[in-house]
């Protein structure tokens, strides 16, 4: 008797969690946002991140086609798994209208299926890979700030151009790492250069000694460091710790400002990098700045812009098709010419990438910091061409050849 | 007797109404391939009082090998199935052959450090994707005719498999083997006196846990449509035991109650803390350690004989 009513208050118990469980609204838009949030890569987007979302609602307007707009978030911890269900979960039971993918190539290359499937717009920003618009494509994928064609067109191109012939590759080993490698590899390779060797080394790890003892045996010039977040500012570090950046030239593959505030300039001074965007490149950049440092305290990074940009961008065009069905969004986005404080020149090409001026930049050194978060100078402005090529990726599927 | 089966059928009838109540099918179908996983590592530690610290070995390398022959070998569902479930016999059967030849402490490092290695070899191997997975497994269809791409017909297929795998443990446990299994479990030494080979009883017992596991595995992968490393990580390992213990070892519902106990709090906590759900859980079971031993319901059936 009492194991039954045991059991019925465990039924009840689960009629109760039932009907607590949001059913798919179908008069909001609801905004998803997938991320590391407590990670190696929290602070690159994170919570930051969501804070620009919510921006560029309230720049909105607060509402599109009198539907309500809601968002959701969650840590995806670095876990393919983790974003690609929580992905399937809010498209099959929150209503989900798009989603914005932060950092981690990995999870992001998990959720475009998610997303081919489900049919859900899915913009790409916080991962570098090239795949996501390349082998990996789908029709729904956009991707938005940067991917590692264009940082090794920039960073790569730029240090061999000044006499760094010889690499050694230290590498995230996930997607993102290995994809970041082989294109700063076949630019080092174009302009005449030789890759010495590489290693790869975990996400998140914090030892970064006997990968960097093996560069250091190879001989080579240059230090390629193909990772990003804390494992980007943790093996500089080291590198400085050990006096190997006396001998090796460091190259920063993928660094972000929140990095290099992290390092100080005292450490990142000189390092070249490539970015899409830096709040201190125009009026405009500055007010938006402005505008997120009085919310997050901190200058945005390039995601976190693209962040606001990709919301607004989506917002606007629901708008101009009156409707949030995928395709016809998507159709509308990929025809329609990005000019906002992200981007003055984008446009989606077929394949899905956002193609925009990039810029490579060089680190500061303490002397030429005039004021707080003047980090960067801009050594060459690239044109969207230039940085990513200007024809579609020939390996995604979707390109007719 | 009576109130066991009509738990059973209030059970029976909750599982099966359970995705027109709303809830979400693919969270309940995660939630049975845990509890079969947990049930498949309960015939083991509850009936046979072997801990094995690898059984994500099975389960996560049989959801590489369903994967990888239904995305790139296209392969049938069921034909990916059986292969994933082959291979992981296969692994329980060379791993069980070395480790059943030691007790206690000594068999559960066995386990762990071969867990450990094919751990690594999914991390090295090209076919397995290394650190982002494999993914985009698609789920078929049965017999080519039952389409299992919309999520309650796959609900009801998982929820066969689950029923199917409960009942033959139960059918185990209670045939002349699964007495030899207990008296293995009540005293080893007598049984070897008593003239069975024990540790032939104690390899068919790891092999067949080792091939549910699998089982299991390879159903997540084609619910879920993916399979990563999480799946055969140690950390995997160390959830089926919590969701055993918490449940009630040697108990027939308890891995399962364990396990959906478990896999809710991830889903819910992992919103609200994070990673902070690893602390939250790890405490959870320091206290069942500590105050209720037997597990849910194993606490539950003891109070009920003992009143009797």
């Amino acid at each position: 008797m009492t194991r039954k009513s045991t059991f019925v208050a465990l039924g009840a118990l689960l009629g109760l969690y039932a009907s607590s469980q949001a059913s798919a609204a179908a008069d909001q838009v609801v905004i998803g946002d997938i991320d590391d949030m407590s990670s190696v890569y929290a602070d690159v987007i994170g919570q930051g991140g969501v804070e620009a979302i919510n921006m560029a609602i309230t720049e909105f307007g607060g509402s599109v086609l009198g539907k309500k707009i809601t968002v959701l978030s969650v840590d995806h911890q670095n876990k393919p798994d983790i974003g690609a269900s929580k992905f399937r979960e809010w498209a099959d039971q929150n209503g989900l209208t798009m989603v914005l993918a932060g950092s981690n190539t990995g999870v992001s290359i998990a959720m475009s299926k998610v997303a081919s499937a489900k049919k859900v717009p899915f913009i790409a920003i916080g991962a570098g890979g090239a795949s996501l618009t390349g082998v990996d494509c789908t029709p729904y994928t956009i991707h938005y700030a940067y991917d590692t064609t264009a940082l090794g067109n920039g960073t790569a191109s730029a240090i061999v151009k000044q006499g760094g012939k010889t690499w050694f590759f230290v590498t995230a080993d996930y997607a993102f790492g290995t994809q970041l490698q082989e294109a700063a590899t076949r630019v080092v390779l174009a302009n005449g250069g030789r890759v010495l060797g590489s290693v790869r080394a975990p996400l998140g790890t914090t030892d970064y000694s006997s990968f960097l003892l093996q560069a250091q045996a190879s001989g080579a010039q240059v230090l390629g460091l193909a990772n990003a977040g804390t494992d980007f500012s943790n093996s500089l570090k080291a590198a400085n710790e050990f006096g190997i950046t006396k001998t090796m030239k460091p190259a920063a593959l993928l660094a972000f400002l929140t990095d290099i505030h992290a390092l100080t300039l005292q450490t990142a001074q000189g390092l070249f990098l490539t970015t899409g965007w830096y709040w201190d490149l125009n009026e405009q950049t500055r007010a938006f700045a402005k505008r997120f440092y009085a919310k997050v305290n901190r200058q945005p990074t390039m995601n976190q812009t693209a962040y606001f940009s990709a919301t607004l961008q989506y917002l606007n065009a629901v708008k101009a098709v009156g409707s949030t069905d995928s395709d016809k969004v998507m159709a509308q986005l990929k025809k329609t010419k990005i000019n906002d404080v992200f981007a003055s020149d984008g446009y989606i090409r077929a394949d899905g990438l956002m193609v925009h001026t990039m810029y490579v930049m060089q680190v500061k050194t303490p002397a030429e910091s005039k004021y707080p978060w003047d980090y960067y100078k801009v050594i060459k402005v690239m044109s969207g061409e230039e940085a990513d090529g200007s024809q579609p990726d020939p390996t995604c599927p979707m390109i007719k050849k | 007797m009576r109130a066991q089966i009509a738990v059973y059928v209030v059970l029976m009838a909750l599982a099966l109404i359970a995705p027109l109540l709303g809830l979400y099918p693919v969270f309940l179908m995660k939630l049975l391939c845990f509890a079969m996983f947990a049930c498949a590592f309960n015939l083991l530690l509850g009936f046979t009082k072997m801990l094995s610290f690898g059984h994500a070995a099975y389960f996560g390398a049989s959801a590489y090998i369903t994967g990888w022959l239904v995305t790139v070998q296209g392969w049938g569902t069921l034909a990916g199935i059986v292969g994933g479930v082959a291979v992981s016999m296969l692994l329980g059967l060379v791993i069980g052959a070395i480790a059943v030849r030691r007790q206690g402490i000594y068999f559960a490092m066995i386990t762990l450090a071969l867990a450990q290695v094919v751990y690594f070899i999914c991390l090295q191997a090209q076919f397995t994707g290394g650190e982002n997975g494999l993914q985009g497994i698609p789920r078929g269809s049965l017999f080519g005719l039952i389409g299992l791409g919309e999520d309650r017909i796959m609900y009801y297929f998982v929820l066969a498999c689950f029923i199917a795998v409960f009942v033959f443990i139960r059918r185990i446990v209670h045939s002349p083997f699964g007495q030899v299994l207990k008296a293995i479990r009540a005293n080893e030494p007598r049984a070897i006196s008593l003239g069975y080979k024990v540790d032939r009883y104690k390899l068919i017992a790891f092999v067949l846990s080792a091939s549910l596991a699998g089982l299991a595995g390879s159903l997540k992968a084609l619910v879920l449509g993916f399979a990563t490393l999480s799946d055969v990580s140690q950390g995997n390992s160390g959830e089926v035991i919590l969701m055993t213990l918490l449940g009630g070892s040697g108990t027939f519902l308890g891995p399962a109650i364990g396990a959906i106990v478990v896999v809710t709090l991830q889903e819910y906590l992992s919103g609200l803390v994070g990673s902070w759900v690893s602390v939250i859980i790890g405490a959870i079971f320091v206290v069942c350690v500590l105050v209720f031993r037997r597990g849910f319901v194993g606490e539950i059936e003891r109070w009920f004989a003992h009143r009797n």
